[in-house]
């Protein structure tokens, strides 16, 4: 997979609530199309994201064809110490991208 | 020819050559997207509200819909909303998305884009965590895509 | 059907639509006839999916290639150095002799300073460098041409309001003198090449200005002109021209 942008606010003060977005470069492909010679193009779509924080899920989601193409994804989280978030995305073809983001609590 | 006459003609072509570009896949139907929605619900009860569904009501492109959906909740340990799920009435497949949440959100609240190939309602169901569901109903008009390549 | 016929005979004919003159307007990009969504999706870097183009440039600026095993950043410096030249480009180019667009500038680098193997016009790694150099002039208005470009501003003018494709209209006839009105949906903007290369939703792509024309002659159905073509690059240098003041929005986001 190639690129992915995070977008997080690196310091954090008790009791804020930020908000974490995500983008993934990726087609996907929703299954549904026709190729130039009318055959059906094979699905290939990031059918799950997850994020960590210190080793414990704050946010999931299931995905479906019905996502744009470079999925936007965007959430809260409301942390109570520092430390670091683990983003995953998985896609059809069995690829997984991760990539992390800290946070510090002031 | 007055130019407004001129105009309208000329935006009549403009669609059919726009309609014979646009090749969509054949679509799911609200009967898809109701036993979708029961296949979440678990035949559970819905009680519509609490969810507040924003999407534009006008949309220029299908491709890239922005949408947020929020949760009235406290999401605490003891009371907050776990999961959240998106349906649409006329894609070729009902479920949008499905996200999972903690009370670690501190609001319930999520955004994504999401694609639809025609005006059509998108529904929202989100659960607590013990069990009870709510849901929000938005319906959007999707202009026709300008012709894009071949 | 029987309108379709009626409007093609129509537009084809002298008295639906005069002939385009120099119509001179204020200049406004695209971006204010967009939804405020759309606007809002461009505003914030964050959201902006091109932003995941610019992200594979910056890796691409600093990696070695080719048999200098050369990086960009190693000629360039940063890559804040190119504040600026996106406002000037298609420029001419000494070195090629002839005028060439940002994409064949970075083409040729690659090919002949870098002495790689060589990018095709639309390839992945040129569209996220040219949105990647692109960037560092956003906000800069787009520099008149000079004498060096005047040849092909004049080329591509004549270009521009030249009738064309089976429906037998200009690009002029469209963007200058129906600019702001509505057209199978769209409103039809005064084309001008602020943001490119441009997320174009429709695409659901990052994409090209060579791509865009592409897009507008097929909706006249005429043949799009080969890539890296005289008249190509000729039209592309008559757009930098017209919409020079306007600042640069890329990579910017199009319905
Ligand atoms: C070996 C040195 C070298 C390397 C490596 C190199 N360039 Fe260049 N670049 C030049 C020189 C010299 C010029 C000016 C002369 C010309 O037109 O080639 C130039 C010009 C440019 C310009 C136009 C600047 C202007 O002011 O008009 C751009 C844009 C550019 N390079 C981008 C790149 C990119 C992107 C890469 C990496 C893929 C790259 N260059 C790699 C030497 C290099
Ligand atoms: C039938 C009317 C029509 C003609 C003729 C036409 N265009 Fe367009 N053009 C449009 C419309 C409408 C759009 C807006 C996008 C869309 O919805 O397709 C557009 C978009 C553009 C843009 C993108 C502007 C931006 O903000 O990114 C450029 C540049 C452009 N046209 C240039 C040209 C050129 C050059 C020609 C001649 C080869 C041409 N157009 C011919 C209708 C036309």
């Amino acid at each position: 997979m190639a690129a992915a942008l995070i977008n997080v606010q690196k310091t954090v003060r008790k009791g804020e609530i930020i908000e974490i977005k995500t983008l993934m470069a990726h087609p996907m492909e929703t299954g549904f199309r026709t190729g130039l010679g009318g055959q059906l193009i094979p699905r290939d779509i990031i059918h799950r994201f997850v994020c960590t924080f210190e080793g414990v899920e704050i946010f999931a989601a299931d995905l479906f064809p019905a996502i744009s193409a470079n999925p936007f994804i965007a959430f809260t989280f409301m942390p109570q110490q520092s430390g670091t978030l683990t983003f995953r995305w998985f896609d059809d073809k069995g690829g997984a991208q991760v990539e992390t983001a800290r946070i510090e609590m002031v | 020819m007055r130019l407004d006459a001129m105009m309208f003609t000329r935006r009549d072509a403009l669609t059919g050559i726009l309609l014979a570009c646009a090749l969509r896949p054949a679509a799911a139907t609200p009967a898809m997207m109701e036993a979708a929605i029961a296949d979440f619900t678990k035949n559970r009860p819905v009680t519509e509200g609490r969810v507040k569904l924003d999407l534009p009501p006008l949309v220029e492109n299908g491709n890239a819909v922005p949408l947020t959906v929020s949760v009235d909740s406290p999401m605490t340990a003891q009371d907050f909303i776990s999961r959240i799920a998106l349906f649409n009435e006329k894609n070729p497949q009902p479920n949008i998305a499905l996200f999972y949440l903690t009370p670690h959100a501190g609001r319930a609240q999520v955004s994504t884009r999401i694609r639809l190939g025609d005006s059509q309602f998108i529904t929202a169901i989100a659960e607590t965590n013990t069990g009870a569901l709510f849901s929000a109903k938005a319906e959007l008009i999707v202009t026709l895509p300008a012709c894009a390549e071949n | 059907m029987k309108r379709l016929a009626v409007l093609i005979a129509c537009l084809s004919g002298p008295v639906c639509a005069q002939d385009s003159k120099s119509v001179s307007f204020d200049k406004r990009s695209t971006f204010d006839l967009m939804k405020p969504e759309t606007q809002a999706m461009q505003r914030d870097d964050a959201s902006n999916p091109a932003m995941l183009w610019v992200q594979e440039g910056r890796a691409l600026w600093q990696a070695k290639a080719g048999s200098t095993d050369k990086a960009c950043q190693d000629c360039h410096g940063d890559v804040a150095s190119m504040k600026g030249v996106a406002t000037r480009y298609p420029a001419y180019s000494a070195a090629q002799q002839k005028v060439v667009t940002l994409g064949q500038q970075i083409q040729f680098c690659r090919a002949q300073e870098q002495k790689a193997e060589p990018w095709t016009a639309e390839a992945r790694p040129v569209l996220a460098l040219s949105a990647l150099v692109g960037l560092q002039s956003r906000g800069l208005p787009l520099a008149k041409t000079g004498p060096a470009e005047a040849r092909a501003v004049a080329e591509g003018r004549a270009l521009f309001t030249e009738r064309r494709g089976q429906m037998n209209l200009s690009c002029a006839q469209c963007h200058d003198d129906h600019a702001g009105q509505s057209l199978g949906g769209a409103i039809i903007p005064q084309g001008h090449p602020t943001g490119y290369p441009i997320y174009r939703l429709e695409w659901q792509d990052l994409g090209s200005l060579e791509r865009r024309l592409r897009n507008c002659l097929n909706g006249v159905r005429s043949e799009p002109w080969p890539s890296g073509s005289s008249e190509n690059v000729a039209v592309q240098t008559y757009l930098r021209e017209r919409a020079a003041g306007l600042p640069i929005e890329t990579p910017a986001i199009r319905p």
